[in-house]
């Protein structure tokens, strides 16, 4: 049985559990644990060591999709998912700027530790206060060329997207290498 | 499509860098803990500001600019109560009480003197309208940007942000290819000129802290001030050795890696 995995990261609160939900075939093994501090108390639980969920593309090979715990006093997991990842997603909430610094800041950091293809998602784009796409790229001084694609973590059809979009960018990456 | 927020989270140097980059058309409002200012733009220039209490009457502009005197501003605001600004200030110019340049000069330091007074807000909830501009009996400018956001990234001291905006000194910088902008127009400083002289993607920012003598923090915020401003952009340092990208994948074999790449693309297909 071969397996190949993924690395779904980002800041606190932006969709990574979500996202892994919306298209794993088995139920997220989460590691949540109720939030302490007041102020990430938007929400009640949190990743603390990493989710984790799977899709079984035929039976040899089973695709692994990781979410790594957003918040950054859990960061030492990070460099531990990303050993050996087919590609990294880094996913942004489109409705909290403050957090846009924080993202900017983990995708350079996955950046360093593997040259493997990614893609950036800009979460929660049905909600209204969602920023606008290109105001968000601007703010997170993204690479025109980078593929950043508007997400709703909750729905499968959006979620499929990205991963596929990831997908045709490692083969891409295989094309020019050729 | 929101464009709405803190300044507590989103400063207004990086509210007016987005609004100069993206070219935007529009009025942001800002209501802070004790005032709302509105700010328009018109392409991604400062058009027209309004601080709330103040008086924005074109008399009272120029009075506070000192450019007439209390009993002509009396006057001026008694006779022409219903007048527009445009109207009033065509008024003024033909009775040679004020030049045109003089009214250009009152509002361009009054439009700016409104920023320079939103650089001292460190919280306030804000929103941008698109396509929302002053009624049209207001006088609007076009003020460039890049002098203000140069002038408002100054005022940031915080390390912490600092290491954020710019993580490692290990990468170079390069001027952008943005038309319109040149350096020459823009105020910079000494050590910003020093700065500047050395940007080119050979030179890392570590070299040219290193050449210009300053420390982390120096660098740091002499780089984000020219980042902000939208005069330069962070690249990799050129002549650098290039890791090969590594793909996660359990076979070394391209067409193997391309066939298992195909399976998984399928596989997300049909779910």
């Amino acid at each position: 049985m071969q397996t190949v995995k993924m690395v779904i990261t980002g800041p606190f609160n932006s969709g990574k559990t979500e996202f892994i939900q919306s298209v794993s075939e088995i139920d997220v093994v989460a590691t949540e644990r109720k939030i302490s501090s007041e102020a990430e108390k938007i929400k009640d639980t949190t990743t603390v060591a990493m989710d984790f969920g799977r899709i079984t593309v035929d039976q040899d090979l089973v695709l692994y999709l990781f979410g790594t715990p957003g918040q950054k006093r859990f960061d030492f997991m990070w460099e531990i998912l990303s050993e050996g990842m087919l590609g990294f997603i880094v996913m942004v909430d489109s409705t909290r700027p403050e957090t846009f610094r924080e993202a900017r800041s983990i995708l350079e950091t996955f950046r360093a530790y593997a040259p493997t293809p990614y893609v950036v998602t800009a979460n929660k784009q049905d909600l209204d206060d969602a920023w606008d796409i290109e105001d968000m790229r601007i703010a997170l001084r993204l690479d025109p060329k980078l593929k950043f694609l508007p997400c709703v973590a909750t729905s499968k059809d959006s979620v499929k997207n990205v991963l596929l979009e990831l997908l045709y960018s490692i083969l891409a990456e295989m094309e020019a290498g050729t | 499509m929101a464009l709405k927020g803190n300044l507590r989270d989103f400063s207004i140097t990086q509210l007016l860098n987005l609004i100069n980059l993206a070219h935007k058309t529009g009025t942001l409002a800002i209501e802070g803990p004790k005032d709302t200012a509105w700010v328009s733009f018109r392409k991604g220039k400062l058009a027209y500001s309004q601080m709330g209490r103040d008086d924005s009457h074109l008399a009272s502009s120029h009075y506070r600019a000192k450019k007439i005197s209390p009993s002509q501003h009396k006057m001026i605001r008694a006779r022409a109560g219903g007048m527009s600004d445009k109207e009033l200030g065509l008024l003024l110019v033909n009775a040679n009480y004020i030049t045109q340049e003089d009214i250009l000069a009152s509002l361009q330091a009054e439009f700016i003197g409104t920023i320079h007074r939103l650089f001292t807000w460190a919280e306030g909830r804000f929103g941008f309208e698109n396509n929302v501009l002053p009624p049209n009996d207001k006088i609007l400018l076009r003020i460039n940007l890049e002098n203000i956001i140069i002038e408002g990234s100054r005022q940031l001291r915080e390390w912490e942000q600092l290491q954020d905006e710019i993580p490692s000194l290990d990468i170079a910088l390069k001027f952008t290819d943005r038309p319109g902008t040149k350096l020459q127009n823009i105020n910079l400083s000494v050590e910003e000129w020093r700065v500047a002289k050395y940007i080119d993607p050979k030179n890392s920012i570590r070299q040219i802290a290193n050449t210009t003598k300053m420390n982390d923090l120096e660098i740091r915020r002499i780089v984000y001030s020219l980042l902000q401003a939208g005069l330069i952009e962070m690249v990799r340092q050129e002549g650098l050795e290039v890791k090969p990208r590594q793909i996660g994948l359990p076979t070394k074999d391209t067409a193997e890696q391309k066939s298992l790449v195909n399976r998984i693309i399928d596989r997300i297909r049909s779910i």
